[in-house]
């Protein structure tokens, strides 16, 4: 006992941004630790279930339709993938947020350290982005052992999911941020996730809907999303669309990401 | 030994230098409400520093602008000697917060709270570890470090909190009500922690709305209310102030109409406060003024003569309106 705590000169180093923001990051890798084995499995088993339902077991029936150029699995499976990295995104930007703002009180915790808001806050978007492509790629090499990625490019479907997720985490991160109660949640997942996913491309071209609604989906960051990576999969994507899809989900990165700022601010400095 | 005045290096005293904590005219407004209402303030090295006040007195919105959290709306402050509107990092690095409401993680083992958190600080994990050992010891819960914080007791947690708040070395420790809801004996052993951490010359600068630990810890303090500063100075000083020496306490049984007594006693001391249950008289000499209520013809059903607290100083500048 009585060891001497404070007689040693202290070392006043100060972490510079990058230390601050690789902390953060670190603080959530730690907690991962804790749950990793569980996500792992879930993310290896649900695109083998739904392909194997709904690319394999459906979509046979679709394709004796013949109205698609390709198999249904050929697809359906790249809309899957934007659908996860979206679902992803999604789900580790609501309560995680919240916890660490009111329950867990992590935020809090960093705030009394050299880091600050935005440290926090890029910390824990970057760890999302991480969550998100790990999710995303081990869907696209179960694709690819489906036999359904026939191009190269598949590849760069794993930024694009990327991308896609975290144009739904950075806004959400607001969302989580500026409600005082997880109530909203439940609304924000009945009522604008799953109707997403149901419509913006991912099951059946949008053209099939009627004609205001395809520009309803057209606003969807999900659709821009699946559009992406449904032609990288197949290897026919045209460098303009690709443009044009990418600037509609940065869009959503950016705007997502300064509300996030704005809310974290408000939220984190204003009570104890 | 005679040492030629030009070589001796001099070695500041705990209460000289510069301030750590420089305040003025500092204001804190969320929208239309002023929590704290333009304060000076000046806290020395080595000092231990109390804000007393009433829930709602600007307490915490205080403490969390001495911790480069929370921006001032208007006003000078200088933490340290930094700006804490461009220097936050380099000012937090410095400083050790213990929150009011704990932020320990409580699915983490208790080591492992203090490992994640000298992170924050950029510290190596061999140099974290070390330090946590060292804390674990100081707060006595070496032989807890493996448990997971949720099951630990009240008492444990606040010294755990402390701990990582030690683990980056503070020069100055924020403490926001600290022993708030812990048991006697949990906050006599904070209280012990703290007090050495004075010895050690640690700042102490701290919010409580518990009297004796004002009188335990306090070189100085001022009292809080609306945002402004009610009254400034030493514990001793205030109660020499704003209280007297002894305090008489008179009761007259149950259905007594204390109004009436304090007429009857009116003239014997300065000033006499009425409670539903009993007469409060403020006197230098309380076995003395008992004595003149007897002659007087009075007969209180019991009498108590205490020494005047810092509560008796509290209750005077913020009233006894409940403050929820």
């Amino acid at each position: 006992m009585s060891t001497d705590v404070t007689s040693v000169p202290p070392s006043r180093y100060v972490p510079g941004p990058l230390a601050r923001v690789g902390a953060s990051i670190g603080f959530w890798a730690y907690q991962y630790r804790r749950t990793w084995r569980g996500t792992v499995v879930s993310s290896v088993l649900t695109p083998v279930l739904f392909l194997a339902a709904m690319g394999v077991g459906l979509g046979a029936l679709v394709d004796d339709g013949g109205r698609l150029d390709n198999d249904y699995l050929i697809f359906l499976a790249p809309g899957l993938l934007a659908a996860t990295a979206m679902q992803t995104g999604v789900f580790e930007s609501m309560y995680p947020v919240m916890g660490a703002i009111k329950w867990v009180r992590t935020y809090h915790a960093m705030l009394a350290t050299p880091l600050g808001v935005g440290d926090i806050l890029l910390g824990h978007l970057l760890w999302v982005v991480f969550r998100v492509t790990s999710t995303a790629a081990v869907y696209l090499a179960v694709i690819a052992l489906f036999g359904a990625a026939p191009s190269l490019t598949a590849l760069l479907a794993l930024p694009a999911a990327t991308l896609c997720g975290m144009a739904f985490a950075a806004p959400i991160f607001a969302f989580s941020a500026g409600y005082e109660s997880p109530s909203g949640f439940a609304a924000l997942e009945r009522f604008v996730i799953v109707p997403m996913f149901l419509f913006s491309g991912t099951f059946f071209p949008v053209s099939q809907l009627p004609e205001v609604l395809q520009w309803v989906a057209y606003a969807t960051p999900l659709y821009h999303g699946v559009e992406l990576c449904r032609a990288l999969v197949g290897g026919t994507q045209t460098a303009l669309d690709a443009v044009g899809h990418i600037g509609y989900l940065l869009l959503w990165v950016a705007g997502g990401v300064l509300a996030a700022f704005f809310f974290f601010r408000r939220r984190l400095e204003a009570t104890g | 030994m005679p040492v030629p005045v030009a070589n001796v290096e001099t070695v500041p005293a705990a209460s000289s230098g510069p301030p750590l904590v420089h305040a003025r005219r500092l204001t804190k407004r969320f929208g239309d409400f002023t929590a704290v209402d333009g304060i000076d303030v000046d806290v020395a090295r080595g000092e231990a520093f109390g804000f007393l006040g009433p829930n709602g007195a600007g307490k915490s919105s205080t403490m969390r602008m001495i911790g480069c959290v929370s921006p001032p709306t208007e006003g000078t402050l200088r933490i340290l000697g930094l700006d804490p509107r461009t220097d936050g990092p380099a000012i937090r690095a410095r400083l050790g917060v213990v929150p009011q409401q704990d932020t320990l993680d409580t699915e983490l083992s208790v080591r492992e709270n203090l490992l994640i958190y000298g992170r924050y600080f950029g510290m190596s994990r061999a140099a974290v570890r070390a330090k946590a050992e060292e804390l674990l010891d100081f707060v006595q819960l070496s032989d807890r470090a493996k448990d997971k914080v949720e099951p630990l007791s009240g008492g444990m947690k606040r010294r755990l909190t402390i701990a990582r708040s030690l683990v980056n070395d503070p020069e100055m420790l924020l403490l926001d009500e600290p022993t708030t809801g812990l048991d006697p004996q949990a906050r006599h052993s904070l209280w012990d922690r703290l007090f050495r951490l004075k010895q050690r010359g640690v700042t102490l600068v701290l919010t409580t709305h518990y009297m004796d630990e004002a009188e335990q810890l306090c070189d100085r303090l001022v009292v809080m209310d609306k945002g402004r500063f009610a009254a400034e100075g030493s514990p001793r000083e205030l109660i020499a102030t704003y209280s007297t020496r002894e305090v008489l306490e008179l009761r007259f049984g149950p259905d007594a109409d204390n109004n009436v007594y304090a007429d009857k006693v009116h003239g014997l001391v300065n000033r006499v406060e009425v409670l539903p249950d009993r007469l409060l008289l403020y006197t230098d000499d309380g076995d003395g003024t008992a004595a003149a209520v007897y002659d007087r013809g009075l007969r209180p059903a019991s009498t108590l003569v205490r020494r005047s607290t810092l509560e008796d100083v509290f209750l005077r500048l913020t009233g006894r309106t409940l403050v929820d």
